[in-house]
């Protein structure tokens, strides 16, 4: 594909996940933090990221699946998953994880296993968006172009339509 | 009217219907009234008419009898005048004053005229009196009338309503009647017994007129009758002055005859009068002798009944009497009853006697007359010899007699006279009775009627007390129906009829037109419901859609992410861009129901206007980069970086109106300019030039229309904005042109089948438009374009403390650098400029290819600030790729002129709207570094240029904030304890970023053995909730190792050197949070943390924390903590009164 297009679509892309919340402002800081000296720096993160969430996710269902669920560990696991999904500004997932956590605190051992289809859900989504950017990114900097920096924030507010 | 529509508001029309029974009655007893009044006032005019007849005939029998009176004082002195001429002067002057007592009468009768007078007088008041009411009347009408105008306006029209609103009902009322026949009877009988009641009071006044008639005549008749009695009573007198009172008699049978026959002129009424002398038998033959003749006999018992073929010489002579009244003179018309003896009569001979005893005048009974066949009286006056005083008894009259006076009254002509004098004789029949005998009167005069009608009777009295007379009077018709009275309220009956009919006919017309309104009303309710529901179910149905559309939408998109060939991925992205399509048709849908039902709210929310016409320009770039459309963007520097307001629904008008420019735009140019209000007054006038060479259309005419570029005073901190977009699309027909912002109207509807659209997109965009308090208007001329201005009003965000978004490092790496634009159209290099100025580049503009190689020659050798970093050449500079040949022009310059070194000659950019692949190719070699496509964006200059330039994250730290940062943090050793290997990864690689040196712990008993004194970091962040051991503890913990380390130094069990010659160990320790709570903030303090960063780190936040302790050497740390302390208790104490505030 040409370069212009693909970095039309790039941009296009990483808009729509702004715009859908699947990303926030903390991903454009991830990619603030990559340089020359850690040109893989966000790759790394997400890379991270996908491996911690999977081991969490995992955990996760193991706990949950047991007779008698101990909601700190579950608890402790959602945080982590939070905060990691906060780090790289999986905005969805931190979301989610956050409503994960007050139903953990009813100790709601079926609302937690709703909660946590949603998460993996929203987890797997973001993954492969994110994979689709790097794929994109990998593609453009293939064709000899800069990958676009996204220096304006969208509107994140999800128009709520309730008439 | 009003109450009956209220009445019909209720709906309930029987209600209505029922309430007119009342009013029926009402209107009934109204009509009837009416009519009455009608009658009456009819009634009136003919009794005022009836009376006005009466008074003129009053006024008449007045004036004759005055006239009489006075003809008759003219008689009395005309038989005075013959008298004279009959008698001598001396005789005339004895005369005179013997007849004392007619000059006493001839007084009486001026003292009865002069009594009469008055009663004229007053029949004149009456007269007047009557007219005077009826002018009275008239005078009461007309103020009535006054009144009536005086009424102000709205009372009048109040009082107009009442009327139309009793006329109605009377209407209701009267077409009521009409039908019913009962009714009709009623009010007849009604009619009917009204007029009886009139016919009563007419009857009344009738009886009234006739006795007031009849009253007059007989005290006329009576009048004149005295009259004529006086009259023989002088005569009386005479005789007995001139035959008595002298010696020998001045009169004699010659003299009186003639005297009576000159003077019969006074005595119209009597047949003749005849004098007879008393003689008493012993003087009876002395007396025939005398005379020479015998007394005589009377043949029949009424001398005075003359016959033809009388002759007195064959009557026998008297028996022998007592005494004897033979006649001695008499009249020419009675000489034969000369030497009669007036007693032989039984009659007379009764009058006689009673005549000399009463010493009155003596009437007869009536009696038919001779020569006329009338019946007649004989009035008889006794002559006394003696002045009699007037209290003389009869015995001393009867010795004092001397002699008879008669006269033959002919009453029938008396009557006729009198009755010929006075007016309307024709209406009245008078009849005259002697009712001396009351079983048997004796009609004296009038017709023999029996008429059954009403008659007066009136008492005459002729002075004689033993005859009684009476006075019969009758109407001789009957009264005539009062015909005016009838026909006026029969008239006024129809008259009511008909405008009975048309108001009823009226009042159904406004039923029907009332219930059709009402029908109309229901229409409208339902029409009303139906929009309503209208648009709930599109909102409810659009909601509906858009949730499996969006699911549609997002695996489709999870689809393209996948690996595809490229068919494949064509087919999804089609699906995709119809299934956007569809999602934006059913979000204008959802918007349109939102704004009719009023449910649109705008937020007001920070943004960045020009990122937002940066985005929609690049989204809508596609196709107009395809057909090498110009697309440019120009904001105003005065328009604030930041606004206030709903970005969201900015961006959809702005959206709507390049996307509309976009569809009908084939070639030429879209141009999106941003200003205020204020500024948009001065924009260049007459500028002729546009962006693409193409006419536009002149966008200032849309201006004059809005209100707000008049008046522009706005509050502190409003800002308007004039937003203009404008296009050299088709242009909008002319017919369409009014209805373009009605909703689901296109100019054509042809138009949706060629360019797709709801036609829903520029009504929502006024509506949001006037949302945001400012108006939207358009240009637009076939076939040159159109364009679209609205204003809209903002609130400036840079005046509020708001984070600016070009703190972004990104962008504030340009600071400061030189460019030079240059371009053939001014207006397209204002807008490249406009981009760079963005960046904070200084720009130059170069509108000629001379001025530009001159400039950029000039600038190349200067050095330092002027150095210019960057040239920028449109491709279609001069004309349609001309610009791709500028660096060749410069290169030739130069190898002309001066030498410049290759490297210091600026990088030569090329913006183009559409570059063919082999254009691109041979860019490097034409001299240019990159080219930067068309629509301009920020990113987009951004990116090409530090690409080109070299600039990134070197000079990024050198600038600004980040460069503090980094200055505090260099060389600086930082633990980051979290458990989260992302999160320790990530804030790690942040510090790292700002020059610090970064060890990582990932837990909180890590931690502690990492911060066991002695050691070397001089700073930690900690994460507050890890497992096993969270911040708070392991913070409390450190804390407490460190004062151990701290009493062990104090207490000499340690030496200073076994801890890094420190004294006071306090490593400062930072919470790290992604919790914004108080609570947490406190509870970091309260276990001894220093301070809190917030997660993910931000960097002017992390800044103003680490500031505060790197700001001093970590030597002054025991400083820092005293001075932390102290500032703690402050804050103790502040919240301490706080609470008991």
């Amino acid at each position: 594909m040409e370069l212009g297009s693909l970095q039309r679509r790039y941009i296009d892309f990483t808009s729509a996940l702004f715009r859908e919340g699947f990303l926030d402002n903390q991903y454009t800081q991830l990619q603030q933090l990559q340089d020359e000296s850690n040109p893989e720096f966000v790759l790394e993160v997400v890379t991270l990221f996908f491996e911690d969430s999977e081991k969490l996710l995992n955990e996760l269902s193991r706990t949950l699946d047991q007779q008698v669920v101990d909601f700190k560990k579950v608890d402790a696991h959602v945080h982590q998953l939070k905060g990691s999904s906060a780090s790289i500004g999986a905005q969805r997932v931190k979301n989610v994880c956050m409503a994960f956590r007050n139903c953990c605190e009813e100790r709601n051992q079926e609302g937690c296993l709703r909660w946590l289809q949603q998460v993996r859900q929203e987890y797997f989504l973001v993954k492969s968006k994110l994979e689709t950017l790097f794929r994109l990114e990998k593609q453009i900097l293939a064709a000899g172009g800069s990958v676009p920096v996204l220096c304006f924030l969208w509107p994140t507010h999800v128009e709520t339509l309730s008439v | 009217m009003s109450r009956r529509r209220v009445s019909f508001s209720d709906g309930n029309q029987c209600k209505g219907g029922r309430r007119w029974s009342n009013p029926l009655v009402v209107l009934f007893v109204f009509c009837c009234v009416g009519c009455s009044i009608c009658l009456l006032w009819g009634l009136d005019v003919y009794g005022i008419l009836e009376r006005k007849v009466r008074v003129r005939a009053l006024g008449d029998e007045k004036e004759k009898t005055l006239l009489d009176q006075y003809n008759l004082s003219k008689d009395r002195v005309h038989a005075l005048a013959s008298l004279i001429s009959s008698l001598n002067q001396e005789r005339f002057y004895e005369c005179m004053s013997k007849s004392v007592a007619d000059e006493r009468l001839g007084s009486n009768l001026l003292h009865a005229l002069r009594e009469q007078r008055p009663e004229i007088d007053q029949s004149q008041d009456q007269q007047h009196w009557d007219r005077e009411n009826m002018s009275h009347e008239k005078m009461s009408v007309e103020i009535m009338q006054e009144t009536h105008q005086f009424f102000p306006e709205p009372l009048l029209n109040i009082l107009y309503l009442v009327i139309v609103e009793m006329v109605v009902f009377s209407m209701g009322f009267a077409v009521g009647i009409f039908f019913k026949s009962s009714c009709q009877q009623f009010q007849q009988q009604k009619h009917y017994k009204q007029q009886n009641s009139k016919g009563r009071g007419i009857t009344e006044r009738r009886k009234e007129t006739l006795v007031n008639m009849c009253d007059e005549r007989a005290r006329m008749l009576q009048d004149q009758f005295n009259v004529s009695m006086n009259h023989v009573h002088a005569l009386a007198i005479l005789v007995s002055t001139f035959h008595h009172g002298k010696q020998p008699s001045a009169i004699d049978q010659k003299t009186f005859a003639e005297f009576t026959a000159r003077t019969a002129f006074e005595r119209p009424l009597m047949s003749g009068v005849a004098y007879a002398l008393r003689v008493l038998h012993r003087e009876r033959e002395e007396f025939e002798k005398q005379h020479g003749w015998k007394i005589k006999k009377m043949e029949t018992e009424y001398q005075f009944l003359v016959k033809d073929d009388y002759n007195p010489e064959k009557l026998d002579p008297s028996p022998v009497q007592d005494e004897y009244a033979p006649v001695i003179f008499s009249q020419e018309t009675v000489s034969h009853i000369v030497s009669i003896d007036m007693m032989s009569g039984k009659e007379d001979r009764g009058n006689i006697l009673r005549a000399r005893a009463t010493g009155k005048g003596v009437l007869t009974s009536p009696f038919n007359l001779l020569k006329s066949n009338h019946l007649g009286v004989v009035l008889t006056f006794a002559v006394y010899n003696t002045n009699l005083p007037p209290n003389a008894t009869p015995k001393e009259r009867i010795e004092a007699t001397v002699g008879y006076l008669g006269a033959s009254f002919d009453v029938p002509s008396l009557v006729e006279k009198l009755l010929h004098q006075l007016a309307s004789k024709h209406t009245i029949v008078v009849n005259l009775y002697d009712t001396t005998n009351v079983s048997a009167p004796i009609r004296m005069y009038g017709p023999d009627v029996a008429s059954t009608s009403e008659m007066h009777i009136s008492n005459v009295d002729f002075g004689d007390p033993t005859h009684q007379h009476e006075m019969h009077c009758r109407f001789k018709h009957k009264p005539p129906p009062p015909w005016s009275a009838i026909t006026t309220s029969l008239g006024v009956a129809v008259i009511v009829l008909l405008v009975g009919h048309i108001f009823h006919a009226a009042l159904d017309r406004i039923e029907e037109v009332e219930d059709d309104y009402r029908q109309m009303r229901e229409l409208k309710v339902q029409a009303e419901a139906a929009d309503v529901a209208k648009s709930q179910f599109l909102a409810t149905v659009s909601h509906e859609i858009r949730t499996p559309m969006n699911g549609v939408l997002g695996m489709l998109r999870m689809l393209m992410d996948t690996d595809l060939d490229a068919t494949q991925e064509d087919f999804a992205m089609t699906a995709q861009s119809s299934g956007k399509a569809l999602i934006a048709l059913i979000n204008e849908v959802l918007d349109q129901a939102k704004i009719e039902s009023g449910r649109l709210e705008l937020e007001a929310v920070p943004f960045d206007l020009r990122d937002i016409l940066d985005n929609v320009l690049f989204l809508f770039s596609d196709k107009p980069q395809a057909k090498g459309i110009e697309m440019a963007v120009c904001v105003s520097q005065q328009v604030p970086d930041i606004l206030i307001g709903d970005p969201g629904r900015f961006r959809q008008i702005i959206t709507n109106l390049v996307g509309n420019s976009v569809k009908f735009t084939r070639e030429g140019h879209i141009y999106v300019s941003v200003h205020l209000v204020e500024d948009a007054k001065s924009v260049k006038v007459g500028q002729c030039e546009t962006l693409s060479g193409f006419h536009v259309v002149d966008k200032r005419k849309i201006w004059e229309n809005f209100s707000m570029v008049k008046y522009s005073n706005e509050a502190n901190d409003a800002v308007s904005l004039m937003v203009t977009v404008e296009d050299t699309g088709v242009g909008i027909p002319q017919d369409a042109q009014i209805r373009i912002f009605t909703p689901f109207m296109q100019a054509d509807s042809s138009t949706s089948r060629t360019y797709g659209g709801t036609g829903l997109g520029l009504s929502i965009s006024k509506c949001l438009v006037e949302l945001m308090g400012g108006e939207i208007g358009f240009i637009s001329k076939p076939g040159i374009g159109s364009t679209f201005s609205f204003t809209a009003v903002f609130r400036d965000g840079c005046k509020d403390d708001i984070k600016r978004h070009h703190s972004d490092p990104a962008l504030s790496d340009f600071q400061g650098m030189r460019a030079l634009v240059t371009d053939g159209r001014s207006i397209r290099a204002e807008s490249t400029a406009y981009h760079l100025k963005r960046l904070g580049i200084h720009v130059h503009v170069a509108t000629d290819q001379d001025s530009a190689t001159n400039t950029i020659l000039d600038l190349c050798s200067a050095s330092g600030k002027e150095r210019l970093d960057m040239v920028l050449v449109d491709k279609d500079a001069w004309g349609g790729g001309s610009g791709i040949s500028f660096p060749r022009l410069l290169l030739d310059r130069r190898q002309n002129g001066a030498v410049v070194p290759q490297e210091s000659l600026p990088k030569m950019f090329l913006v183009a709207t559409f570059l063919s692949p082999t254009e691109v190719h041979d860019l490097k070699s034409a001299g240019y570094v990159d080219s930067i496509m068309k629509p301009l964006r920020l990113s987009m200059i951004s990116a090409c240029i530090r690409k080109a330039l070299g600039v990134g994250s070197k000079r990024q730290q050198l600038k600004g904030q980040p460069m503090a940062l980094h200055k505090l943090l260099i060389g600086k050793n930082v633990l980051v304890v979290d458990d989260n290997a992302i999160n320790r990864k990530v804030a790690a690689c942040a510090l790292k970023k700002f020059g610090a040196t970064v060890t990582c712990a990932h837990s909180g008993k890590e931690a502690i053995l990492m911060l066991q004194p002695p050691h070397n970091f001089d700073a930690c962040f900690m994460d507050v909730q890890m497992p096993e051991m969270d911040g708070f503890e392991a913070t409390r913990q450190i804390r407490l190792m460190e004062d151990r380390v701290k009493e062990l130094i104090n207490s000499g069990d340690a030496s200073l050197e076994m801890y890094g010659n420190i004294a006071h160990w306090h490593v400062p320790i930072l919470a790290m949070t992604a919790d914004v709570i108080q609570a947490t903030h406190e509870e970091c303090l309260r276990c001894g943390m220093d301070d809190y960063v917030l997660k993910p780190f931000e960097e002017q936040q992390l800044y103003s924390a680490v500031a505060r302790f790197f700001e001093f050497d970590v030597a002054d740390g025991q400083i820092l903590a005293d001075m932390r302390k102290k500032e703690e208790a402050s804050d103790l104490w502040a919240s301490w009164f706080g609470t008991l505030r």
